[in-house]
């Protein structure tokens, strides 16, 4: 497999887990409660750690990047591959709970199956990564329901964000040709086979919760492309804002 | 439960290795820990393959740091690698750390079963490292750090920290 399919591929699952690490970290305290606000850095810390993993491998492969920093700091808003699920505003503690559910319970499977890729590198940071993932939507799984059958009010704001957010579940599991080669090259995982497995998870909890999926949804997608909703150049931004003020600023 | 291989540590090294510790629970070395998979000396040179115990444990930069300063002080040259596979186990913390933890006041892990059964909150199992109670409940399902759940202790009121099974 050619370099930068790999090096693409690394990013496609990286970004997803640096840019929701980045929502969840806008929340430290801001959280409802201490214990929540306490948990979901948490989760974004170990998202951030397994960023560090991939892009350090990134690192490795790129002309341009020389360290993990540089993948981070330096990339343009159409250089990220990151899915537009995890993008979205946390615009009440519904929709942060909805989003992480909803990314949750995808990348638990793709972790789950990215173990046994052939990349060495790919698999450990699966392997490791898998242990924190399945915590992760426990907890995540937990609000859901809680939410759902909690009040009149707090069951109206979950099914706000599900209504909100379904429109982005789909292109989870959009293959890209990035995604084709590294399939083919024994290294990606297929996520069409993800795709039964996942919406009937999803609609098992969200169902004990009192909650209903959206009837004939509108799918969006373009993160995996590149092109973003309106939100991600505020993300970026903020994310960026040192290195792009003083280039090669260090602790 | 998988086998893992014994790490492989030359015991002229253990003495100093004992001395470097987890920033975030002191009374445990690194060797109690578990996250030394390697510690050999090659022509002079110290090799380390330190393995993190949460992805994003923000110890293992200190700990590198850590095992660095103290074989330098030794004028030893050291190198450290982070190695992520196979994956840090809490079956790898020793006895001897796990009863240190313990008289620290963080409950020790549970085995995995019993562990869900505590988080789900199904069952109380968790015993408070106050009182020895085990009427105790889940606080949060995140503590203190990103290896601790929250407890606290029905008997006594302790709040106190559980060190999550990591399998």
């Amino acid at each position: 497999m050619e370099k930068t399919t790999l090096y693409n591929y690394i990013l496609g699952i990286a970004d997803n887990n640096l840019i929701l690490g980045q929502r969840l970290g806008e929340l430290c305290g801001h959280g409802p409660n201490l214990e929540t606000d306490i948990a979901l850095t948490n989760i974004a810390l170990d998202l951030f750690g397994q960023t560090r993993s991939y892009y350090q491998y990134a690192a490795k492969l790129s002309a341009i990047y020389k360290t993990e920093d540089d993948v981070a700091y330096l990339r343009k808003e159409r250089e990220y591959k990151n899915v537009l699920l995890v993008e979205q505003p946390n615009t009440h503690f519904g929709f942060v709970i909805a989003r992480q559910y909803l990314f949750d319970v995808f990348n638990y499977l793709f972790v789950e199956k990215l173990q046994h890729s052939k990349d060495e590198t790919l698999s450990a940071i699966a392997k490791k990564a898998i242990k924190e993932v399945s915590y992760h939507k426990r907890f995540s799984g937990d609000w859901v329901k809680r939410l759902g059958v909690g009040t009149e009010e707090s069951n109206q704001k979950m099914q706000e964000a599900i209504d909100g957010l379904w429109q982005y579940t789909n292109e989870l599991f959009e293959m890209t040709e990035v995604d084709d080669l590294s399939v083919r090259g024994g290294i990606g995982v297929n996520l069409s086979e993800l795709k039964e497995t996942y919406f009937k998870e999803v609609a098992e909890v969200l169902k004990e919760a009192t909650l209903t999926i959206p009837e004939n949804p509108y799918f969006q997608k373009g993160g995996k492309q590149g092109i973003h909703t309106e939100h991600m150049g505020y993300i970026l931004a903020d994310l960026q804002y040192i290195q792009r003020t003083y280039p090669n600023m260090t602790w | 439960m998988t086998l893992i291989q014994e790490p492989k540590i030359e015991s002229q090294l253990r003495d100093t290795l004992q001395t470097v510790s987890d920033p975030e629970i002191p009374v445990l070395s690194v060797l109690d820990l578990g996250v030394i998979r390697e510690a050999i000396e090659e022509d002079g040179v110290v090799k380390i393959k330190l393995t993190p115990t949460y992805s994003g444990c923000p110890a293992m930069d200190v700990i590198g740091d850590d095992l660095r300063k103290a074989f330098t002080a030794k004028g030893k040259i050291v190198e450290v690698d982070l190695v992520l596979s196979p994956a840090w186990s809490t079956d790898w913390i020793s006895e001897e750390g796990l009863k240190k933890m313990e008289a620290y006041g963080i409950a020790r892990p549970l085995s995995e079963t019993k562990d869900k059964d505590a988080l789900l909150g199904n069952q109380k199992l968790v015993k408070c490292p106050q009182c020895e109670s085990t009427h105790t409940h889940l606080v949060s399902q995140f503590g203190s750090t990103a290896c601790k759940a929250l407890f606290k202790c029905d008997d006594c009121q302790e709040p106190f920290d559980y060190f999550k099974c990591l399998k």
